[in-house]
C-alpha cells in the first residue's frame, strides 16, 4: 500500500508569486495616495505636524467590495463558557470606531477590511513632487551658480578601508581563483577595490520665491489655512528639489513689510487691504537684492481678493511690472464662496504669459492651486 | 523538518493511511508536500497553487503572512479537492503537529470524495486553473494588464452570485436541450428517434427520460427569466461583453463553482476532519511528550469563540453527538424512531454522504447539544454586543439562515431589458437581513462593469424597498413607491 501516498519535500525557493501579487497591491497603495493627493495635501494633521508624524488615510480602492449583509445590524452566533445570560456583554463598542467588535480575529470578521493605510509625509511628498517643477527656470550667470557635491565615480586598488566595494572586491577573488583553477575562493590583498569620490561642481540655478500674503482683517481662518497650506508644501517642495533657492516672506494690509517664517504662518493682522503697496515692496526687493539677469524670480501672491478699489488699476500696473522681470508670477486667491472680486476681475484682462492666477474653493484645491503653479505645461513661453 | 523525521513521518503516513481505510474513510491517493510557510500562505491566499494573478490575493497573502510572522495566526495545512488530492504541510511545523494534520486532511479527502455537494466539483482543477491562469496572462498581454485586471475585479466581486446548486444545473440543461430543440424546429413531444442499434444508444435514452421528466416545453425560451446565476447571466446576455471577457468571466465562475461546495460545508467537513484525527491519532503510539502536545494542539483547534462559531467546534460536537445518539438511542427514540442501538458510525457516514451545513445543522443541531454548547445569539445594543437570545429554536434557525446559500446574500436578475432599454434589474431576496449599504453602493458598478449599461438592484433598508442604481457614473438610490 506504499504507493497511496507520495511525501515530498520540494524547494520552492523560486515561487515568488504571493509576493509579485504583494508588490502589485502596494502600488495600487501608491496609486490611491495619487488619488487622493487633493484631500491628503490639505490634511491639517499632516500641515500642523513636525513633518515626521504618520496619518492614516482612508484608501478606498483597496477594499474589495462584495454584495455581503450589514454586520452591525443582524444577530450572531457565539459560543459561550456555561450559563451565559440574556443580556450579557460579548463584547463593548469602541465608540469612534464603526468597525469590528471584539478582541481577537478581526480578520474574520465580516464588515473589517482595511479601510486605511498609514502613509508617512515622505510617502505623500514623493508623489506629489513628482509633480511639480519650478516653471521655466533659466539658466543665469552668477557666481554663486555652483553646488559641490560628491560623486563616487571610480574603483580603485587603494583607498579608505570603510569604502572597500565588496562586489568588485569578490568578482576579482574568483576571477583570480577561476585563473588559477581553484575551487574556493580566498581574497588576497591584491583583490581589493576601493570606491572613490571626486568632488563635483554642479552648475545650478539660482531662484527667488517672493511669498506674499494678504494678512488684512478680510482673510479670515479658511483663508489662512488655505495660504498656509500652500506654502507649506511650496516650501519643502523646493528646500528638497532645489539647493540654491531663497524665499522671502512678506505680509501686508495696506502697508507691507518682510516677515519670518514663523509670523507669517502664525500671526494674523488686522485692517484694511491695499495689495499695491506688497508689490512695491516686491519691486524694490528685486532692484535691490535680486537682479533679474541673476536670478529667477518667483512672486507668489496670496489674497482674498478684496482690494481698496481704487488701488486695483495700480496693482494692474505693478503686477506688469513685476512680470517682466519674473519667470512666472502666481495669483492665489482664496474664495470659498465664488464672490466676484475687485482684484480677478482687474487681473482677468491681463494677458500675459508669465502671469498665472487661481482660485482656490475648497481645501482640496490647494493641490490643483500647486499643480497650477509649479507645472511646466502651462505653455510659457520661455523667458 | 529534519530528514529524519520526514522519514519517521513517512512510517506514520503509512501506517494512519491504513488506519483510516480500516476505519471505512474513503480517499483519493494523497500527495503530501511540505512546503515552508511562504508558500503555504500564498496558497491559502490564492486557495491553489496554481491560480491567476490578481493583487487581492496578494493582499491576502501579505495579511496572512503577517499574523503568522507576528504569531497571531496559524495554518496549519492545506488541502485541495483534487485527485490525486493535494495536501500541503508547513515545514515549520513538529513532527507530531505534522502527524496530526496528515490525519485531518485523509478525513477532508474522504469528505471531498464522497459529499453530494461535491460531486460536480471537477477534480482535476489544479491543471485547469493552470491552464486559466495560462490564458489569463496572454489576455494581459494582449489587451492590458489594466483592463484585464479591471474586470477581473468586477468578476472577483460578483463571483459567488452563482447557482451551484443540483436545481440551478438541472434547470440549466433544460434551458439548453430546449433551445437546442427549438433551433432545430423541433417540438419536444414530438421528440422521435431512429432505433439504430449502437453502442451508444443508453445515451439517447439518457436524453428521452430528461424529455418525459420536462414540463411542457413552451414554444419561446424566456432567457430574461428570473435567475440566481448573476455571472452566467453576464456571460450569456450581456450586450458588450467582448469574447475575452466573457471568458475570463466564465473561468471566475468556473472557479466559484469549484470552491462553492467548501463554502456550504465548513462545519461539517471540519468537524469530520476533527472528529477523524482524534480517533487516528488515538491509535498511534504516542509518547508521553506527544499525547500532551497533541492534546494541546488538538484543544488549540476547538477553542470556541464568544464572537463566532468555531466550525471545528460546532462540527465535531454534532458528529459525536450523531456517534452517541444512534449508538445508545434513548427509550424515546427507540420507540419513536425503531433506532437499534450500535448504528452510529453507519449513520455518521450516511450524514456525510447527504447533508450540507445549513441540513446539517438544521437536522442534528439538538436542544441538549446548544444548552451543552452554550450557543446563543448577540447583537449589537447601543454601543455594545449583548447577548439577545438563549432559546434553542431561535439559535439554531438563525444558525441555520446563516449558512444559507454559503452565508451569501441571494440575488436574483429579474430582468436583463429593464426599461426596454436592455438594463439589468438585480433582486435581493431579502429575508431580514439587511445589506451593507457602502459595499452595496461601492459594488454598483462592478454590475455595470459585466453588463455593459445601466445597473439596478432592488432590496430593503429599514424596512422599505429601495433601488440602487449606477448608470456608469453615479450610484443613486430611490424607494420604490406601491
Amino acid at each position: 500500500m506504499r504507493t497511496y501516498f507520495t511525501l515530498q519535500r520540494e524547494d520552492w525557493s523560486l515561487h515568488r508569486k504571493g509576493h509579485q501579487d504583494q508588490e502589485r497591491h502596494k502600488e495600487k497603495v501608491r496609486e490611491a495616495i495619487k488619488d487622493n493627493l487633493a484631500d491628503l495635501v490639505s490634511d491639517e494633521s499632516l500641515i500642523m505636524s513636525d513633518g515626521k508624524q504618520i496619518v492614516k488615510i482612508p484608501i478606498r480602492s483597496l477594499e474589495e467590495y462584495r454584495i455581503r449583509y450589514n454586520h452591525q445590524k443582524g444577530r450572531h452566533a457565539g459560543t459561550g463558557q456555561g450559563d451565559t445570560q440574556v443580556g450579557d456583554i460579548v463584547a463593548r463598542g469602541r465608540p469612534d470606531k464603526s468597525g469590528t467588535p471584539g478582541t481577537e480575529g478581526a480578520g474574520e470578521q465580516p464588515g473589517v477590511d482595511y479601510t486605511e493605510a498609514e502613509v508617512s509625509l515622505e510617502d505623500i511628498q514623493n508623489v506629489l513632487f513628482k509633480e511639480l517643477e519650478l516653471p521655466d527656470l533659466a539658466d543665469k550667470e552668477a557666481p554663486d551658480l555652483t553646488v559641490d557635491t560628491v560623486e563616487f565615480r571610480d574603483v580603485r586598488k587603494k583607498g579608505l578601508s570603510s569604502n572597500i566595494d565588496k562586489k568588485r572586491t569578490l568578482l576579482e577573488a574568483i576571477r583570480r581563483n577561476q585563473r588559477a583553477a581553484i575551487d574556493k575562493v580566498r581574497i588576497s590583498p591584491d583583490d581589493l577595490r576601493y570606491k572613490t569620490w571626486e568632488d563635483v561642481q554642479k552648475p545650478d540655478s539660482n531662484a527667488v520665491i517672493l511669498a506674499m500674503m494678504d494678512l488684512s482683517g478680510s482673510m479670515g481662518l479658511f483663508e489662512k489655512y488655505c495660504a498656509r497650506t500652500f506654502f507649506f508644501w511650496m516650501a519643502r517642495f523646493l528646500e528638497t528639489k532645489y539647493e540654491n533657492v531663497h524665499i522671502r516672506y512678506i505680509a501686508h494690509h495696506t502697508e507691507a513689510h518682510e516677515v519670518s517664517q514663523e509670523h507669517f504662518f502664525n500671526k494674523g493682522e488686522s485692517g484694511g487691504t491695499i495689495c499695491s503697496s506688497v508689490y512695491e515692496y516686491a519691486l524694490g526687493m528685486i532692484r535691490s537684492e535680486y537682479p533679474p539677469d541673476r536670478y529667477n524670480i518667483y512672486p507668489i501672491h496670496f489674497s482674498d481678493g478684496d482690494n481698496l478699489t481704487s488701488d486695483n488699476e495700480n496693482c494692474v500696473r505693478l503686477v506688469r511690472e513685476l512680470c517682466e522681470v519674473s519667470q512666472m508670477f502666481g495669483y492665489a486667491e482664496v474664495n470659498q464662496y465664488s464672490r466676484s472680486s475687485t482684484l480677478m476681475s482687474a487681473y482677468g484682462k491681463l494677458e500675459l504669459p508669465v502671469f498665472r492666477k487661481f482660485v482656490i474653493r475648497d481645501k482640496s484645491e490647494v493641490y490643483a492651486a500647486l499643480k497650477h503653479f509649479f507645472s511646466r505645461r502651462e505653455g510659457v513661453k520661455s523667458a | 523538518m529534519t530528514n529524519e523525521e520526514l522519514e519517521l513521518l513517512e512510517e506514520s503516513i503509512d501506517q494512519m493511511t491504513d488506519l483510516a481505510k480500516r476505519f471505512g474513510l474513503d480517499f483519493y491517493p494523497m500527495r503530501y508536500e511540505v512546503c515552508p510557510s511562504d508558500i503555504i500562505y500564498t496558497f491559502g491566499a490564492y486557495g491553489m497553487p496554481t491560480r491567476f494573478h490578481h493583487w487581492s490575493f496578494g493582499k491576502s497573502f501579505h495579511r496572512m503572512k503577517l499574523d503568522y510572522d507576528l504569531g497571531m495566526s496559524r495554518i496549519y495545512e492545506l488541502v485541495i479537492n483534487s485527485n490525486p488530492c493535494y495536501a500541503f504541510l508547513l515545514d515549520g511545523n513538529t513532527l507530531l503537529q505534522n502527524k496530526t494534520v496528515c490525519a485531518h486532511v485523509l478525513a477532508h479527502c474522504d469528505f471531498f470524495k464522497n459529499n453530494a455537494t461535491f460531486r460536480f466539483t471537477s477534480r482535476d482543477m489544479v491543471e485547469r486553473m493552470a491552464a486559466s491562469a495560462e490564458r489569463i496572462y496572454h489576455y494581459e498581454l494582449k489587451y492590458g494588464r489594466k483592463k484585464v485586471e479591471e474586470l477581473i475585479d468586477a468578476g472577483l466581486a460578483l463571483s459567488e452570485h452563482i447557482d451551484a446548486s443540483a436545481d440551478g444545473r438541472n434547470a440549466r440543461k433544460l434551458v439548453k436541450q430546449q433551445q437546442h430543440l427549438h433551433r432545430r424546429g423541433e417540438s419536444a413531444n414530438g421528440f422521435k428517434r431512429a432505433q439504430a442499434q449502437t453502442p451508444y444508444d443508453d445515451l439517447w435514452a439518457l436524453d428521452r427520460t430528461e424529455q418525459a421528466a420536462a414540463p411542457a416545453p413552451k414554444t419561446q425560451i424566456n432567457p430574461r427569466a428570473a435567475q440566481k446565476d448573476i455571472m452566467l447571466y453576464a456571460i450569456e446576455h450581456s450586450p458588450t461583453l467582448e469574447e475575452w471577457e466573457r471568458d475570463i468571466l466564465s473561468i471566475l465562475r468556473e472557479e466559484m463553482l469549484y470552491f462553492w461546495p467548501q463554502l456550504e460545508t465548513k462545519i461539517m467537513n471540519e468537524g469530520w476532519a476533527t472528529y477523524w484525527h482524534l480517533r487516528i491519532m488515538r491509535e498511534m503510539n504516542l509518547t508521553d511528550e506527544e499525547a500532551v502536545e497533541f492534546a494541546k494542539m488538538h484543544s488549540g483547534v476547538v477553542l470556541p469563540s464568544r464572537m463566532s462559531i468555531n466550525p471545528y467546534h460546532l462540527g465535531l460536537a454534532i458528529w459525536e453527538d450523531i456517534e452517541r445518539r444512534w449508538d445508545h438511542p434513548s427509550d424515546e427514540e427507540r420507540e419513536k424512531y425503531g433506532r437499534v442501538g450500535g448504528q452510529g458510525r453507519e449513520k455518521m457516514f450516511e450524514v456525510r454522504e447527504i447533508e450540507n451545513d445549513a441540513s446539517f445543522l438544521r437536522n442534528y443541531l439538538t436542544k441538549q447539544l446548544i444548552e451543552d454548547l452554550d450557543l446563543y445569539l448577540y447583537q449589537k445594543v447601543g454601543n455594545d454586543w449583548r447577548v439577545v437570545e438563549t432559546d434553542w429554536e431561535k439559535v439554531r434557525d438563525t444558525l441555520v439562515a446563516s449558512r444559507v446559500n454559503g452565508g451569501i446574500p441571494v440575488l436574483y436578475v429579474e430582468d436583463g431589458d429593464y426599461n426596454r432599454n436592455g438594463e439589468l434589474y438585480v433582486k435581493h431576496e431579502y429575508e431580514g437581513v439587511e445589506l451593507d449599504i457602502r459595499h452595496l453602493e461601492k459594488s454598483m458598478p462592478y454590475f455595470y462593469r459585466v453588463w455593459g449599461r445601466t445597473s439596478h438592484v432592488e432590496t430593503v433598508v429599514e424596512g422599505r424597498e429601495v433601488v440602487f442604481t449606477y448608470d456608469g457614473k453615479k450610484t443613486q438610490r430611490r424607494f420604490v413607491k406601491d
